[in-house]
């Protein structure tokens, strides 16, 4: 059972690290066409990334996306989450299915809906499609992140404000919308990381006008590789390691990720 | 909990900015959508309003059966795969130590991370003639010359197993933490070896997670675009696939809209199966 532990652990690492392994590679390798074994060492296609005004103007294009998109979407999510969460409503299961229902479905579903809805009101490739897009598909995130924080939150720290004469709103100004903020900005991260890496909804709703980075690789590999793309890929994979690295520093990756609280002392 | 309270009207209220959003961009979209998926395709200028079945009748002859069935088939595999290797290996993951279970998690958080659109064209360049995998065995000497193993079917399959797996794992994970470790180890001193009480223990207490991450790899890969257009052949191709090509390539987009109506309704039948299953492990636990 050890042996087979030792292996299996082994295979699924090289399994999942390969592709990081490729594109490291390749994103500094000298020779346009990437070949084996690699020839010389470059950072030329990192410069490009900085330079060249296409690529430029993709990265501006997919952060302010990701970046609106994800504000939006907590904006969806929280009164959504607080208010299901906090009062009696009898609709609210089916108001919550709602809420993850766009997520839950293929995103070619949200992609063609959204397709349909822009041609018929005749608002066609604009990038306000593509975060209105986003922000409906990925509020999920911060829709599922919110309501669990209510959950386990105390209820006794807005029951208490009320008793000593706050009303509603003052509850949640001081007492509700601070605890809950962890939560707005995991899910606001979520939001974030998935829309700077989402192509089938970009593409579809404004691909010919609003060239996001996925789409503008997409459409760079009908043509062939280039390294750029490679070094695209290595700032992606940087930035996401690095903030997950620093979560599991500073915060509790494992109980952020659901882990039961017991176990975890025991394997200390 | 305490006992919650009526809603006033102006907190229904706050909810109109939410639901209102839910209502005009998801619920008005998919309705103009089914709409379409009647509406008459000019082969010159796309499509017009009308009321015709052609797309429907469409979607029930063989050619399109057989697409739909080869999807699913795939997307079934993929599940199959991916739990067999997931499962295990989130098992030894809960239990090992703290510092190589929190590197693993981030080794697992950074492939989830990576774009689909990525993860293509790395195994595209992995399976590739010129500089893949192929060509390190060549270079110690295990091959004599390189070979390409995309597009084919067994590249898409490994593409989609690999966009799946690390959200398999995050589906297993919280569940096998809280597996108790006595269970397990009064099956050991009972005199059951390891392996045997992985079997008989710890695999039938997990079956119902086992089955919820299974259909969820299921609807997952089957909302996957890039894989199946980058590593295989169009008969390899998944609905996702089908619908984005008749959407843009093909712009014959009311068959387009009753192909993903077909999917959204297969999709809600899994994922209403997990619900399901879901709501009866929390009962049992």
């Amino acid at each position: 059972m050890r042996a087979l532990r030792a292996v299996l652990v082994t295979l699924v690492v090289v399994f999942l690290l390969a592709p990081l392994v490729v594109i490291a590679v390749g994103s500094v390798n000298e020779n346009r066409y990437l070949n084996f074994p690699p020839e010389g060492f470059s950072l030329s296609w990192y410069a490009q990334l900085f330079t060249d005004s296409g690529w430029q103007r993709s990265i501006r294009y997919s952060v302010t996306i990701a970046a609106i998109s994800a504000a939006l979407a907590v904006l969806i999510a929280t009164p959504f989450a607080y208010v299901l969460r906090t009062y009696r409503i009898r609709l609210a299961p089916l108001l919550y299915t709602l809420g993850i229902l766009p997520f839950m479905l293929p995103p070619i579903i949200s992609a063609l809906g959204m397709q349909v809805f822009w041609l018929s009101t005749g608002h066609v490739g604009r990038i306000e499609n593509v975060i209105i897009a986003h922000a409906i598909f990925f509020s999920t995130l911060p829709l599922v992140t919110i309501s669990l924080a209510m959950e386990t939150m105390d209820q006794a720290l807005p029951e208490a404000a009320r008793t000593l004469g706050a009303d509603q709103r003052t509850t949640f100004r001081t007492i509700t919308l601070p605890l809950l903020i962890p939560s707005m900005v995991t899910g606001y991260a979520a939001a974030f990381v998935l829309s700077l890496n989402e192509y089938i909804i970009s593409f579809l709703v404004a691909g010919f006008t609003v060239e996001t980075l996925p789409v503008k690789i997409v459409n760079g590999l009908r043509y062939g590789f280039t390294p750029t793309i490679a070094a695209v890929a290595v700032v992606f994979i940087v930035i996401a390691a690095t903030t997950f690295t620093l979560f599991a520093i500073f915060g509790n990756l494992m109980r952020f990720l659901g882990a039961d609280p017991a176990i975890l002392e025991k394997n200390r | 909990m305490s006992v919650r309270e009526q809603p006033s009207g102006r907190t229904l209220g706050v909810l109109a900015f939410p639901v209102g959003m839910l209502l005009v961009f998801f619920l008005i979209p998919f309705g103009i959508m089914v709409a379409t998926s009647f509406y008459h395709r000019d082969p010159g200028s796309f499509y017009r309003p009308a009321f015709e079945l052609a797309n429907w009748q469409r979607l029930f002859q063989p050619v399109f059966l057989e697409r739909a069935l080869f999807s699913i088939g795939i997307c079934l595999l993929a599940g199959l795969v991916c739990i067999a290797i997931a499962f295990p290996f989130t098992y030894f993951l809960t239990r090992m130590r703290r510092r190589p279970h929190v590197i693993l998690l981030v080794v697992v958080l950074s492939a989830l991370s990576l774009s689909e659109v990525i993860v293509a064209f790395s195994w595209y360049i992995l399976l590739g003639r010129a500089s893949g995998i192929s060509n390190i065995l060549v270079w110690i000497g295990i091959m004599s010359e390189s070979a390409a193993y995309q597009p084919s079917f067994a590249a898409v399959l490994l593409g989609l197993c690999y966009i799946a797996f690390p959200y398999c794992i995050l589906t297993l994970y919280p569940q096998l933490t809280r597996l108790d470790p006595e269970i397990t180890e009064a099956a050991q001193t009972l005199g059951a070896s390891p392996w045997r009480t992985f079997w008989t223990v710890v695999v039938p207490i997990a079956r119902p997670i086992i089955v919820a991450g299974f259909l969820l790899v299921f609807v997952f890969t089957l909302g996957s675009y890039i894989i199946a257009f980058f590593l295989g052949r169009p008969e390899h191709w998944t609905l996702s696939v089908f619908i984005a090509d008749q959407a843009s390539a093909n712009a014959n987009v009311p068959f387009a809209a009753a192909m993903a109506i077909f999917l959204t309704v297969l999709s809600l039948v899994v994922v209403g199966i997990v619900g399901l299953i879901e709501s009866r492990t929390r009962r049992v636990t």
